[in-house]
């Protein structure tokens, strides 16, 4: 009889019912321990034989982490809540309509059916090399095959590159920048709860990780206040095909208007770095201003100062200036230009 | 749990990446251990020094008051190496220990201006001070092997007083050499990983695994370069040594720790009246 030897390595599968047993479990192993949460992102890795993990702690039989509960200001969404329930969330379509609006376009049906919010926001980066094993920076080693003469980096970063090039891939994380989204944490010292924009983390402070977390840290919910509820959102992602694809690039804004003219607005955008960036000097810049053609174009060449491009991915910054652009002034006022 | 972090190239090769960050520790507990092994042995054991008999009482009289040690020149060599040394060792060593920070950029920074200080130094050093007078010399060594034998209670005449540097003092500087070449060379190829403002990005100008060995290079001489400068900063600190240290910060030293440690034969002062008036005006002059 034929025997597979080729099969995902062996690893101690923990399914705990609480957040407490979870934690528990995350502290007792650490860093050999794995949070399993949809799976979409964890299974690549897995089955690719690139981590080996001795403990998997899958988070799915928890059903606090599920559900997405009104509070006295905004909502709470459990960091276990899968896209699709986040999208037909009465709640969060009414006065979230940015976040459906992203989670709608992450990937297929089925993986939105599948993956999670928490998980969409704390997955790994598509980078190629990285997730094909080598031994870049960010898997531990001394070079980042992307950021050569002859690497493939038509996907990669144009902002804060720092060795590694790397972009975060999530379509929702930009959409909870804009609204002020805060990430409750669970860590060994306590709960913490961190601005969304901080939960990112980019490669000059951790070059292995896209995010805060650290062994034995467990994200438990996302908590949107009212204070951008019900705003003028705008999202756009583009891909090089229409559905189960990572973004390019993505832009999300939320904003206040007042007769015409921007009176509070925030705007992020991913695809564009190692972190989802919010574009603080865009915000300051155009609050204020009439919302139109001229505030727009500004808002899109201040978006992309500092952008350095390499070999392959000079069109992201057009297509930054353009989002950017369509995200202030509106699609009606954009033109697109090149 | 080897001392070097190994990985597979995408060519299938087997390559070092860099050293074990557990040695960071091991350079931090072997720098510990001897200061306090030391501050032991000075503080319970240690025998009163004892130098061999030579003239310095009949030359005490030409000796000034000030005896002058270091330049200014030298002396902001001295201070300025050690501060681009303090950050790159900050700076490379405590994200490694879980204190995250943006920290290549200060990385690179701290290493243009190390370079470019220790660039200075050796011309300096080679043209306008004693160049010999940091490389131990056979009287050091005979000296050296007198206080051996008298350590181990062996017969053996009094050793003479240093010349300008301790025997010690050299040995430390060799090895600082060694040290610094080391993370100097290996870190200005590595500046063409990052990117900074002297030359393009060319992560190919080596085959992965002089990469790696380069890697490793830089990495064992950064955490020899912790436990080298705890022992110095020690040293620095010791009541003993306080007119050295002092010596580094104003340039001179007084006559009577010169006169007790250094031999006026071996280390040769400036005496005359008007170069004696420009150091008690200045307070320095060049050394050597």
């Amino acid at each position: 009889m034929a025997v597979i030897r080729d099969v995902m390595p062996a690893f101690e599968l923990y399914q705990p019912s609480s957040v407490a047993d979870a934690q528990k479990l995350l502290q007792q192993h650490g860093s050999d321990a794995w949070v399993l949460a949809g799976g979409m992102d964890s299974f690549d890795w897995l089955k690719d034989r690139i981590r080996k993990p001795k403990v998997v702690v899958d988070l799915s039989g928890i059903e606090e982490l599920r559900g997405v509960r009104t509070t006295g200001d905004g909502v709470e969404i459990g960091a276990m809540t899968t896209l699709t329930e986040v999208v037909n969330h009465p709640v969060v379509k009414q006065k979230y309509g940015l976040l459906a609006e992203a989670a709608e376009v992450v990937a297929s049906p089925q993986i939105r059916n599948q993956g999670t919010l928490g998980g969409n926001v704390s997955q790994d980066t598509r980078c190629w090399y990285y997730r094909g094993g080598w031994p870049c920076y960010r898997a531990g080693g001394n070079i980042c095959y992307a950021d050569t003469p002859e690497g493939r980096n038509r996907e990669h970063a144009i902002l804060h590159a720092d060795r590694c090039v790397a972009v975060n891939p999530s379509d929702t994380a930009p959409a909870l920048i804009a609204l002020d989204a805060k990430f409750v944490l669970r860590t060994p010292k306590g709960e913490r709860v961190v601005d969304a924009e901080d939960y990112f983390i980019g490669p000059e402070i951790d070059i292995t990780r896209l995010h805060i977390l650290q062994p034995g840290d467990l994200l438990t919910a996302i908590r949107i206040s009212s204070a951008w509820a019900g705003t003028q959102f705008y999202f756009e992602k583009v891909r090089d095909r229409n559905v189960w694809d990572f973004p390019l690039l993505n832009v999300a804004s939320a904003m206040v208007l007042s007769g015409g003219t921007i009176q509070r607005v925030r705007i992020a955008v991913n695809g564009a770095a190692a972190r989802p960036l919010r574009l603080k000097a865009v915000e300051d810049s155009v609050r204020g201003q009439p919302r139109n053609k001229a505030t727009g174009e500004m808002a899109g060449k201040l978006s992309v100062q500092g952008a350095i491009p390499l070999q392959f991915n000079a069109y992201k910054i057009p297509l930054m200036r353009n989002l950017v652009k369509r995200a202030i002034s509106g699609v009606e006022e954009a033109t697109w230009a090149s | 749990m080897g001392f070097i972090e190994w990985a597979t190239s995408p060519w299938g090769q087997s390559v070092p990446i860099h050293i074990a960050w557990f040695l960071i520790w091991v350079a931090v507990i072997a720098g510990l251990l001897f200061l306090i092994v030391h501050a032991i042995y000075v503080m319970y054991f240690a025998k009163p020094r004892v130098f061999a008999a030579d003239d310095s009482s009949a030359a005490s009289a030409s000796i000034p008051a000030r005896v002058p040690r270091h330049s200014l020149v030298a002396r902001l060599f001295h201070w300025i190496m050690a501060a681009s040394m303090f950050t790159l060792l900050f700076t490379a060593f405590l994200p490694k220990v879980g204190i995250q920070f943006n920290w290549v950029t200060y990385h690179w920074i701290a290493g243009a201006v190390l370079t470019a200080s220790i660039v200075f130094h050796i011309i300096h050093a080679s043209f306008w001070l004693d160049f010999w007078s940091i490389w131990p010399d056979r009287i050091d060594l005979d000296d050296a092997w007198k206080r051996v034998r008298r350590f181990f209670g062996m017969p053996s005449p009094p050793p003479r007083k240093f010349a300008k540097y301790p025997l010690e003092n050299k040995l430390f500087h060799g090895v600082i050499i060694l040290c610094g070449l080391s993370v100097i060379l290996t870190g200005v190829f590595m500046m063409s990983r990052v990117r900074t403002i002297f030359f393009p990005r060319n992560p190919y100008l080596f085959s992965d695994m002089t990469w790696g060995l380069m890697y490793v290079l830089h990495g064992l001489a950064g955490v020899g370069l912790i436990a080298l400068v705890m022992m110095h900063v020690y040293f620095g600190l010791r009541p003993e040594k306080r007119a050295i240290t002092k010596s580094m910060i104003f340039g001179w030293m007084d006559r009577d720790f010169y006169l007790e440690e250094h031999d006026p034969e071996r280390w040769k002062v400036e005496t005359s009246s008007s170069s004696s008036n420009r150091i008690e005006r200045r307070g320095i002059t060049d050394a050597g």
